[in-house]
């Protein structure tokens, strides 16, 4: 076999993919082809696209744990299965013969970056963002201070998660920050346990929720009303969850019937439901309201300074609050404080994404890639909307010696489907859409049987 | 649609116009991600004024609340999957808007 001695400097990275490339349909292609890190929306929308662009063009889709989807399936609250539906389209593009899923293959340990670059047209970096912004403030590693993304993992059945040490015999929680993740966890905590069992919920949490003892949640912001960031339907699902009251204070809405009207109408809509709610809300909340036993109360203006540990510094005791106002887009401390007493903290105050290995530029301030337009900066091919015009790729690929050993089985679409079905047999004996396999060795085990 | 073009289809009253698009194999990206469960808003619609104010039924406040994520959006905006076809909106033209985006975060 004759290789040409510009592609010899490749013949290594291609050597190590070839070894995990067992899955797709049609052997070799003229076409470029495209490595995807990430199967979560990001790189199957990224997938959809390109193969939908490109008649001859391949994917594929470098994914970390056995299992795709990424946060639809880990990060989508269990009782929105309806935003889980993209599954359905996301299998379609899986299924094209001319897309490759490769599960169990984590690029930056097991594959870098630079072996990708070197074996595909392009590669497109999808892997999202992992990490999740810390407050910076004394107590925040007690026992049950938790980040929400973590919490999240817990009961949406992610491997690192299944071990999370949380403690429900609390009375009241309190959650830092004022998007929907916040609203998330908040809900879950919430939400009546007949109503979750019949989600995919994962059994240990759901067990663990039926025990709880949290009757109050308070979501507690830095800022004003005019500037929470969760989305006006989970607000109303909040405002509506059975047997739970919500409470927003009239002083802390006071004014925005006056402002309300200027405001562009997606922030209109939200800040007359929030002003209503604590104004006056209608008669049918007001009569849910009364008979609930549990309840959850909106507050802003308020930044967490510390966490207090009960005096043997086994469990927490309270948050202590300064006061704010809001200045222009920031807020401002005064100096009001309090201190609220509660025995779960969850911090959801954002997330950041991490470095995946050296060889992409990374700003570690913004936790993102450095980047313009979607192009890494100084990396050819990577993030590259330039690479259909880098000529023939790598027709050598059926040729080659599989010269490479690792430990790495990767997971095809195909087995990812075996453990799709163990999931949904698994669940119906709970009468759930499935029951989630939060063991990696077990999603294995199956995907090899 | 987005580039410009005009697409002419054939819808069956009664359908929504969500079910129009795919039965038709009406050819927009990314469009109906939740299958018509009021969980998105990539099914987003812009009707003209007119034909916007002969739709049979208002919006819902569920409806609106997910019209308010889209992208590009209008006060004539619907979402496909809530407006069901009637006899009377034979030969209307509805525009896709220039970006089917779907603004939510999974949450």
């Amino acid at each position: 076999m004759k290789i040409s001695s510009k592609k010899l400097w490749s013949l290594s990275s291609w050597t190590k993919i070839h070894h995990f490339i067992q899955c797709r349909k049609i052997v070799s292609s003229r076409g470029p082809s495209v490595a995807i890190v990430g199967s979560g929306p990001a790189g199957f929308y990224t997938a959809q696209h390109l193969l939908k662009g490109h008649s001859s063009l391949t994917v594929d889709i470098y994914e970390k744990l056995p299992v795709p989807f990424g946060l639809v399936r880990f990060g989508v609250a269990p009782d929105h299965p309806e935003v889980k539906n993209c599954i359905n389209t996301f299998t379609q593009t899986a299924h094209n013969e001319r897309c490759c899923f490769l599960g169990n293959v984590e690029v930056g340990k097991d594959l870098t970056v630079s072996d990708l670059t070197q074996a595909y047209t392009a590669v497109v970096l999808c892997y999202g963002a992992s990490n999740d912004r810390q407050l910076g403030i004394p107590g925040e590693m007690l026992p049950n201070v938790l980040s929400a993304r973590s919490f999240v993992g817990w009961y949406n059945g992610l491997p690192e998660n299944k071990d999370l040490t949380v403690n429900l015999s609390c009375e009241t929680a309190v959650v830092l920050g004022h998007g929907n993740v916040a609203l998330d966890v908040a809900r879950i905590l919430l939400t009546p346990i007949d109503i979750l069992k019949k989600t995919d919920i994962t059994e240990h949490s759901l067990e663990m929720l039926s025990k709880s003892k949290v009757k109050k949640v308070l979501l507690v912001g830095r800022r004003g009303p005019l500037q929470a960031a969760f989305t006006i339907k989970e607000l109303r699902e909040m405002i509506t969850l059975p047997g739970c009251r919500t409470v927003i204070y009239p002083e802390d809405v006071q004014g925005l019937d006056v402002v309300v009207k200027d405001l562009p109408r997606p922030r209109r809509r939200l800040t007359e439901l929030l002003y209503t709610t604590a104004v006056q809300p209608p008669e049918k909340h007001r009569v849910a309201w009364a008979n609930a036993t549990r309840e959850w109360i909106l507050q802003f203006l308020r930044s967490p300074i510390a966490i207090k540990a009960s005096t043997d510094a086994q469990c927490i005791e309270s948050v202590h609050f300064v006061g704010d106002v809001q200045e222009k887009q920031i807020a401002v401390a005064t100096d009001h404080t309090e201190d609220v007493s509660c025995g779960l903290v969850l911090r959801s105050i954002g997330y950041t994404g991490i470095p995946i290995d050296d060889f992409v530029p990374f700003d570690t301030k913004r936790g993102v890639i450095q980047n313009s337009g979607g192009r890494v900066i100084g990396c050819k091919g990577l993030y590259c909307s330039g690479w259909i015009s880098q000529g023939p790729v790598f027709v050598i690929l059926g040729a080659m010696n599989d010269g490479f050993a690792t430990g790495v089985r990767p997971v095809s679409f195909s087995d990812w489907e075996k453990i799709n079905q163990a999931e949904i047999q698994l669940g119906k004996k709970n009468d759930k859409p499935r029951e989630k396999i939060t063991s990696v060795e077990e999603m294995l085990h199956i995907a090899a049987s | 649609m987005p580039d410009g073009e005009k697409v002419q289809t054939k819808a069956k009253v009664g359908d929504n116009l969500l079910d129009v698009i795919i039965e038709n194999s009406v050819d927009v990206d990314g469009f109906g991600a939740c299958e018509g469960t009021l969980a998105c808003s990539t099914c987003h619609l812009i009707f003209k004024q007119t034909d916007f104010e002969q739709l049979p039924s208002p919006p819902t406040d569920e409806e609106l609340d997910m019209l308010d994520l889209a992208f590009d959006l209008h006060e004539t905006s619907r979402l496909g999957c809530q407006v069901i076809v009637t006899k009377e909106m034979e030969g209307w033209e509805i525009k896709v808007p220039a970006g089917v985006s779907d603004a939510r975060e999974p949450s």
